[in-house]
């Protein structure tokens, strides 16, 4: 890998607006972990032990990500979900489980969580997870294009170009490039590339997406002074223009 | 509780109670209406000799006169068994007859009435009851005819004790019978009872009682008794599975140790332990992909999975593996392609399916170097075949001798040539698993040269 777009995480990272968030979790020495490790990053956590001290807490306080345990004393994660939806209260939420099955999962989204991630977890995948949904409520929505630098995604016309060179990208390669671009500046992990452009919940054991990501950035990057796509050294991948 | 309140609570004697209750309403008002009729005909057979004798009197009096009329009445009162005659003059003086005294204001008026008389020639004072009849004659006399009732009040005390004497008899048999039954089937409830309390104490091998009558308590003791066979060889599975993770699971763990304890014994700069701690993340990755594999495997086993199955093309299965892991291919220099010609319908976890393909993809990545001179590819493919679905990746590596590829299914298994590429040895019994929740198998064959991967599952028909 090229050394000039490897950076670390998150010690690079473009996040400028520190994030409110909410950790309910009942296990007191994972909430302190993730307290401070969110405090070390610029972010706000505040946590909670229990569903019901959750609830009070999410439905008064304005939070930018909620980050839920599913299984919680008084009341449990799915409820704690349900409860603020019913109550209009559309706050994203992090559904944290130790089932980590598919259909657990299913469960989890349908309860009216936004992204769910088993346990045990690694701390730059929440992060990245965490960002991307505090984004999402930013109200970056989909959009018909997206630019980057002088990089161009036209979703309608499906076609992508770099300055005034066309780029041709094959359609697995487009739907990559285009949930990388819709990201720009955040930084995406190999899983949430997998469930997303491919729509596959499992791990492969070896990491084919580390060479889709190559081919692409061979397509994007090269022969170009400024490169795009960069690699995220522990965490995943982030398009973003130029290096602050 | 004691044995009598055992047997008095139990739901068989309630029955026979609410039964018995019915059954002896049943007899009374059918008796009822029994002694309601025999008392009706009476009456009507009494009313109609009474009318007839009447009929046949006022004739003669008509034709022979009073003298005829007292003369008839006279022999005819004299017979055993006779019925009740009486003819008055205007004065209410009494001609002739029988009656020795009536109940007074009968032979005011004329018709039917119910008195009480008694007869001449009667000693004793009792007083019957008769039902009579008074008729006007023409000269201002009055007869009267009349039938004793002793007949129907004879009649109604023999019904009335029948009664008593057939419910008496229905609630001593009944509860009689009731109880037999209730402790006939309170003994074999017990005994069910009691095998259970015997298998909830922990006791798997018990079986409940079965009597051979092959009646509706054989057949729930018979399920029953399936349901825990089945449940014991669940239980059996599990403790064989959990046996096994623990064991396997300690290699990891011991490795993991090994690795902090040999930082902290030898490191010396920051450099040192940073090492040691990336790479012991690195192994307790590893350890949770393991997990994660096991755990998948245990889904698949257990037939949980089963509740999401869904009707999907397994040729698009394997073309998204096959589009998924082509660069990567293409990177080690091989060609990975699929074949599939006509849609295989099947029905299953699209998930599952695809993670045993790319399982196969990637041992196949992993182990199969092409050998001299063999195409370096690999092939997937999605085929019809009668009533199955094949789907199969074939590689042109070394492939796994026939006396070997049993073992190599099996969980955290990895063949000795294969040592050297990191792995948990689960990938392959994944697949298997998923075959077995999908009702169909995995087979291993020989690809001449190379080992070609088979999961024959069950084809679902085309939409």
């Amino acid at each position: 890998m090229a050394p000039d777009n490897s950076l670390d995480f998150p010690a690079t990272r473009v996040q400028h607006t520190p994030m409110r968030l909410l950790i309910i979790e009942d296990d007191r020495d994972a909430a302190d972990y993730l307290v401070k490790a969110f405090r070390e990053v610029g972010h706000v956590a505040d946590w909670a032990p229990d569903g019901e001290d959750g609830l009070a807490l999410a439905l008064d306080g304005a939070y930018d990500v909620m980050i839920v345990d599913r299984m919680l004393p008084k009341l449990d994660g799915l409820s704690v979900i349900s409860a603020l939806r019913a109550k209009s209260v559309e706050t994203p939420v992090l559904i944290l489980s130790a089932l980590g099955q598919v259909d657990d999962r299913v469960k989890g989204l349908r309860a009216g969580g936004d992204d769910y991630l088993p346990k045990p977890y690694s701390f730059s995948e929440l992060l990245a997870r965490a960002e991307v949904l505090a984004r999402r409520r930013g109200g970056r929505g989909e959009e018909t294009s997206y630019k980057v630098g002088d990089l161009e995604l036209d979703r309608l016309s499906h076609s992508v170009k770099r300055g005034t060179t066309e780029i041709d990208l094959q359609p697995r390669e487009f739907r990559l490039l285009e949930y990388l671009m819709k990201h720009a500046g955040q930084v995406v992990t190999r899983t949430m590339l997998l469930e997303n452009v491919w729509d596959y919940h499992f791990d492969p054991q070896t990491n084919v997406i580390d060479v889709h990501i190559s081919r692409l950035r061979s397509k994007i990057d090269k022969g170009f002074a400024q490169p795009l796509l960069h690699t995220i050294r522990g965490a995943g991948y982030m398009i973003r223009d130029g290096v602050r | 509780m004691t044995a009598f309140g055992k047997l008095v609570r139990s739901t068989a004697f309630r029955l026979t109670l609410v039964y018995l209750v019915v059954f002896a309403f049943y007899a009374a008002a059918l008796i009822a209406y029994f002694a309601l009729n025999t008392g009706r005909l009476i009456t009507e057979q009494i009313t109609e000799t009474v009318d007839t004798e009447l009929t046949y009197l006022s004739a003669q009096y008509t034709g022979g006169g009073l003298r005829r009329l007292v003369l008839i009445i006279e022999s005819r009162s004299l017979r055993p068994g006779s019925s009740l005659y009486l003819i008055t003059a205007p004065t209410g003086q009494a001609l002739a007859g029988n009656v020795g005294s009536l109940a007074p204001g009968v032979l005011d008026s004329t018709g039917w009435s119910e008195t009480v008389y008694r007869r001449l020639d009667e000693q004793e004072i009792a007083e019957h009851s008769a039902l009579a009849r008074v008729v006007q004659l023409s000269g201002g006399f009055r007869l009267l005819v009349g039938r004793d009732l002793e007949e129907r009040v004879r009649m109604r005390s023999i019904i009335t004790a029948a009664a008593r004497g057939s419910v008496a008899l229905v609630v001593v048999l009944g509860l009689a019978g009731g109880f037999f039954v209730t402790r006939r089937v309170l003994k074999r409830f017990d005994a069910v009872t009691e095998t259970t309390q015997k298998i909830m104490a922990g006791d798997l091998s018990g079986r409940l009682p079965v009597t051979g009558i092959g009646d509706e308590l054989d057949r729930l003791a018979l399920n029953l008794n399936a349901m825990l066979e089945r449940i014991e060889a669940l239980m059996r599975g599990l403790k064989e599975v959990s046996d096994n993770i623990a064991h396997d699971l300690k290699t990891p763990l011991t490795r993991l140790r090994n690795r902090s304890e040999a930082a902290l014994r030898t490191a010396r700069s920051e450099a040192d332990y940073r090492e040691a701690l990336e790479s012991m993340l690195d192994e307790s990755d590893g350890l949770i992909r393991t997990f994660d594999a096991l755990l998948m495997i245990a889904r698949a086993e257990s037939g949980q999975a089963r509740d999401n199955m869904i009707v999907f093309d397994a040729g698009d299965v394997v073309r998204g593996v096959c589009e998924l892991y082509e660069p990567l291919a293409e990177e080690k220099g091989l060609a990975i392609k699929v074949e599939t010609a006509e849609p295989a319908m099947i029905k299953g976890n699209r998930e599952l399916l695809s993670q045993a393909i790319a399982n196969l993809v990637d041992n196949a990545l992993k182990y199969a170097t092409p050998a001299q001179g063999a195409p370096a590819e690999i092939v997937l493919a999605a085929r019809r075949e009668a009533e199955r679905v094949l789907l199969t990746v074939a590689d042109r590596g070394p492939g796994i001798a026939e006396a070997e590829r049993a073992r190599a299914v099996e969980r955290f298994v990895r063949l000795p040539q294969n040592m050297s590429e990191p792995g948990s040895g689960l990938g392959l019994s994944l697949a298997a698993a998923v075959a077995v929740l999908h009702g169909g198998e995995l087979k291993l064959e020989d690809n001449a040269p190379g080992l070609k991967v088979v999961i024959a599952l069950p084809r679902h028909a085309d939409l």
